[in-house]
């Protein structure tokens, strides 16, 4: 029982962190499904959306400032792929990712310029960032609201990518690139649909993720952004509902590493700290390496073979 | 008769070499801290350690076709170990404060005991080359199951490995050999050595670091151009062709992610020389994006435009665009804009230009001996006809 | 021929299946020392995976294959395959040996692409160079350091004598895909022969070529074979030429084997003219 009780905060709040990683996580993956590019600037998009919000609500409220932040990064989303990844459609795969690092170095230099490298406060949102007893636990609303909102989310993305016309062509898409586009469908206006999906769903995970940090920093983008793309390859990369999965797993263990020690300490398995909280970036790489070894597709991930 | 003409373009290019590395000791002699030229010392210094890293990184992504992005752990893994292994017995404890040193060998002092002046040298020199095993060793053990993996999937995962000996490296648990998530320091560094000349010093702080990138990048120009070097671009161009023509995949492939991770071990501890400091939080992924922007900068291919492309990366963001962050750039007065930071946004926008629209980089697949062969051969084709 | 000659190549029993998928099934052949062999089909019959069943690029789920009266390969349907194998000889075979290609063109078979695969940025000399690779003796050290200069300096030789043979030395610094089609399909058996091999697999050699081109290149194959004494199995489409050349001939039809023998056998034969010309209604011929 007291290994329960001490257990399940961290269960709750991996799965917070875990639904906030399956917002990133899904413009990973459906970007990856379409023009099989990992999109290494997807964490720093996050990341730029965290301080717009930074510099929007310092000087408009906040019904005004959170649906602009969210326009804003979808157009930045747009851009970037417009200006970044378009010209080189036909070039080597190598290429496309090489520009994604760029496009990120870049993102991080500008965010660096213009915070001059401080951390910026990211503003307490009312009502979602007040703090509640859950339980007998007490946390923010946000922690609550979290994965139900992703749920909500994936269900309303999952609707559109079924049973409308873009979402139609965004499969047929990820099936086939060159004969999507002999039958006609309008490959870049798919493809920005897709940018734009991605990164409205990022930006909303922004608001999300931030309230429960004090700040943000030029690479606050960098680590959430792996863990997300990570959690995209643990589901099987190109598989949304994959990604949401792989997200909560990766939340759910990295959070419990965050406080392995202490569990330990009270079911009595150690005495001392001994440090594993150090580990909680580094397992969801053990996690990526691990699945990588033995199912190299991810969990539902289709198989694809050479020709020879 | 080609072979003799090989022959007498590596004797130029040996001559060459060894009079950059004179010019080298006079530079660092003549050049004071005072001097506003002696930011071309650190540029040669941080210059080389990178041409170093972009080199080895070129031998895996541009010569066998990996797409590795593993590099920064295993420079972690050659500056700790060098670190480690030079730091003197008497400045151990300060070092350590928190933990009790593990490793109490010092390879500096073992060897200055029975042979002074050399045994120093010596000693450094065998930290080195142990960081670069070090580095090798771990590759070796990441690459059983990693080097199966296809493009991306591999990025990803060198890039999770390094993650992964970050967060080791910082454990509180190998505090004693690492000293956890503080930095190393007082081990043996660049700016303490000298030579002492019948009483007059001759300083050879830029000298040591130029001379083991030059060696180190020497040695894979070699393995570039031997039979190993050959298969390696086969595996790049056609891996199913190299297999057909009796190239083991697995065995080339794990040797040029050994060796390329061995130099990039030996970058590590030159890079600690250099900085005097080594520090796990400093090899973050954001190293590795800065190499492989070298390598692309120069051309993914060419080992000469590795060495162009991370000597001009060093040069723009640590000395000509300097100017850009305090205050004044090429005469124009706008210290609202021109303020910290402004250089790198200007140097990134450059690096995303050369990325869109030359994607060749400066060298495209090119070396430097080729753009003088060029010229002298057009003539004689003319004569001839 | 007498019934002396050594047998190269013994493929026995192989089935390659994929999924539910049987594209070879239950095949048998044989190739002897200095004859050339040619298996026809129609397109999809299996005659591609056969090669790479024989070259290691996949593992048979049944059967065996001898190379120089060795068991080279060998594998039963296990795994996964226990359940879905649809093919026969099941309980033949109970161990699995699979090697990788360079593992078997180092025991002296090499092949050439149905579409070509040569190494795209590097010069037809170094194409063929690279082939050589695999006869080095020395490591990775004394490549670096030039400790192989003697190897090194008699491998190039023999390149340059190769190249002289199959008349390339004149494009010898070209680039290898700047090379008329025909020449590309030369360069490939170049680089094939490079690794001198006892077996030489050629997959569709004439693939893309005109009447003209196809002659030439009948005869280049016959003048291999005495020049170099290799045996050689290949895959064909174009008739001309595989009846030219051919000592006996293998039809497979939906991974099956329907028949074998010499060219006038073949060319006589009902079950391949009917799959070539495809039959109305199997009642008509029985």
């Amino acid at each position: 029982m007291s290994l329960v009780r001490t257990v399940l905060p961290y269960i709750i709040s991996g799965i917070s962190v875990g639904g906030q990683y399956a917002l990133i996580a899904i413009g990973y993956t459906m970007v990856y499904g379409i023009l099989r590019l990992i999109n290494f600037a997807h964490g720093d998009v996050f990341m730029v959306a965290g301080l717009m919000m930074v510099y929007l609500t310092a000087s408009l409220p906040l019904y005004i400032s959170i649906p602009l932040m969210i326009i804003l990064t979808v157009l930045i989303g747009f851009t970037i792929e417009r200006v970044a990844y378009k010209p080189l459609r036909t070039a080597p795969r190598m290429s496309v990712m090489i520009s994604a690092i760029g496009v990120s170095y870049l993102l991080q230099n500008l965010a660096l310029y213009i915070t001059g490298g401080l951390n910026k406060n990211y503003p307490a949102i009312p009502w979602i960032s007040d703090r509640i007893t859950v339980l007998g636990m007490e946390t923010t609303r946000v922690t609550v609201i979290t994965p139900f909102l992703t749920i909500l989310l994936v269900v309303a993305l999952v609707f559109l990518i079924n049973h409308t016309k873009i979402g139609m062509a965004m499969r047929a898409v990820s099936v086939d690139f060159e004969t999507s586009q002999l039958m006609g469908i309008k490959i870049n206006n798919v493809i920005s649909a897709t940018f734009i999906i991605g990164t409205f769903l990022a930006a909303v995970g922004s608001v999300l993720y931030f309230t429960n940090y004090p700040g943000v920093v030029p690479t606050s983008g960098a680590m959430p952004g792996l863990k997300a793309f990570v959690a995209a390859v643990f589901g099987g990369i190109g598989s949304i509902p994959g990604a949401v999965i792989g997200a909560f797993i990766i939340g759910i263990c990295e959070s419990i590493i965050k406080g392995l020690d202490t569990i330990l300490i009270v079911n009595g398995a150690i005495t001392e700290q001994i440090g594993l909280a150090t580990f909680s970036d580094a397992f969801t790489f053990i996690l990526l390496i691990v699945i990588l070894v033995f199912k190299p597709t991810g969990l539902f991930g289709e198989k694809t073979t050479d020709k020879v | 008769m080609i072979e003799n003409k090989n022959r007498k373009s590596a004797w130029i290019a040996f001559v060459i070499v060894l009079l950059f590395l004179a010019l080298v000791i006079v530079l660092d002699q003549i050049i004071k801290p005072t001097d506003k030229m002696y930011m071309l010392l650190t540029v040669l210094q941080k210059g080389s350690v990178y041409a170093l890293a972009a080199v080895s990184m070129n031998l895996l992504n541009g010569y066998t076709g990996l797409f590795s992005l593993g590099h920064a752990g295993f420079m972690l893994i050659g500056a700790y170990t060098y670190a480690i292994f030079t730091i003197p017995s008497t400045a151990r404890d300060t070092v350590y404060q928190y933990y009790d040193a593990a490793i109490r060998i010092s390879f500096p002092e073992i060897f200055s005991g029975a042979l002074g002046g050399f045994g120093t040298v010596l000693g450094v020199a065998l930290a080195v080359i142990l960081a670069g095993l070090m580095a090798a060793l771990l590759a070796y053990l990441i690459g059983l199951p990693v080097l199966r993996l296809k493009s991306d999937y591999l990025a990803i995962a060198t890039l999770g490995f390094a993650e992964i000996i970050r967060a080791v490296f910082q454990w509180s648990k190998l505090g004693p050999v690492t000293n956890g998530s503080n930095l190393l320091k007082s081990f043996a560094r660049t700016s303490t050595f000298k030579l002492n000349l019948g009483g007059s010093t001759v300083s050879l702080s830029t000298f040591v670091p130029v001379l083991i990138a030059t060696i180190s990048i020497t040695v894979i120009v070699l393995i570039v151009n031997s039979t190993y070097g050959r298969a390696f671009k086969a595996i790049r161009d056609d891996e199913v062709a190299a297999e057909a023509m009796g190239i083991n995949l697995a065995k080339h492939k794990m040797i040029s992610f050994v060796t390329s991770s061995f130099f990039a071990g030996v970058a590590g501890a030159t890079m600690a020389m250099v900085l005097s400091i080594a520090q796990a939080n400093n090899f973050k992924s954001a190293m590795t994006y800065e190499i492989l922007l070298m390598v692309v900068l120069g051309g993914i291919g060419s080992i000469s435009g590795s060495v162009i492309g991370a000597m001009l990366f060093i040069s723009a963001s640590e000395w000509w665009l300097r100017g850009l962050d305090s205050g004044s750039f090429l005469g124009i007065n706008a210290p609202g804009v021109f303020r910290n930071g402004f250089r790198l946004v200007v140097f990134s926008v450059a690096i995303m230009i050369v990325v869109l629209f030359f994607r060749k980089g400066i060298m495209g697949e090119k070396e430097l001996p080729d753009l003088f062969r060029k010229r002298k051969k057009a003539p004689v084709k003319e004569a001839a006809e | 021929m007498s019934e002396e000659r050594k047998q190269v190549l013994k493929v026995e029993n192989v089935t390659m299946q994929f999924g539910g998928v049987v594209a070879v099934n239950d095949l048998n052949l044989e190739v002897n020392e200095g004859e050339i062999v040619a298996i026809i089909g129609p397109n999809g019959a299996g005659k591609t995976t056969a090669f790479n069943v024989i070259t290691g690029v996949y593992a048979p789920t049944n059967g065996r294959v001898y190379f120089d009266g060795k068991c080279i390969v060998e594998n039963f349907p296990h795994g996964k395959m226990k359940k879905l194998y649809k093919g026969e000889n099941a309980g033949a075979y109970s161990h699995a040996t699979e090697p990788t290609p360079d593992a078997l063109t180092k025991m002296g078979m090499a092949r050439t692409f149905q579409n070509i695969r040569l190494w795209k940025s590097m010069t037809v000399f170094d194409n063929v160079l690279i082939a050589k690779h695999l006869k080095r003796t020395s490591n990775l050290f004394s490549a670096a350091f030039r400790g192989n200069r003697k190897e090194e300096q008699a491998q190039r030789e023999e390149v340059l004598k190769l190249l002289e043979i199959v008349g390339l030395t004149d494009v010898k610094d070209e680039l290898a895909t700047s090379l008329p089609y025909g020449k590309q399909r030369r360069l490939e058996i170049a680089r094939a022969l490079a690794t001198q091999p006892k077996l030489l697999l050629l997959d569709e050699p004439a693939a893309g070529m005109n009447p003209q081109e196809t002659q030439e290149l009948t005869h280049f194959i016959g003048e291999i074979r005495d020049q170099f004494g290799v045996t050689i199995l290949l895959i064909e489409h174009h008739m001309d030429l595989v009846m030219d050349i051919s000592d006996r001939i293998y039809v497979l039809d939906f991974g099956k084997l329907i028949a074998q023998g010499v060219p006038a056998e073949i060319q006589s034969n009902e079950k391949v003219i009917d799959a070539y010309l495809g039959v109305v209604d199997d009642a008509e011929n029985p």
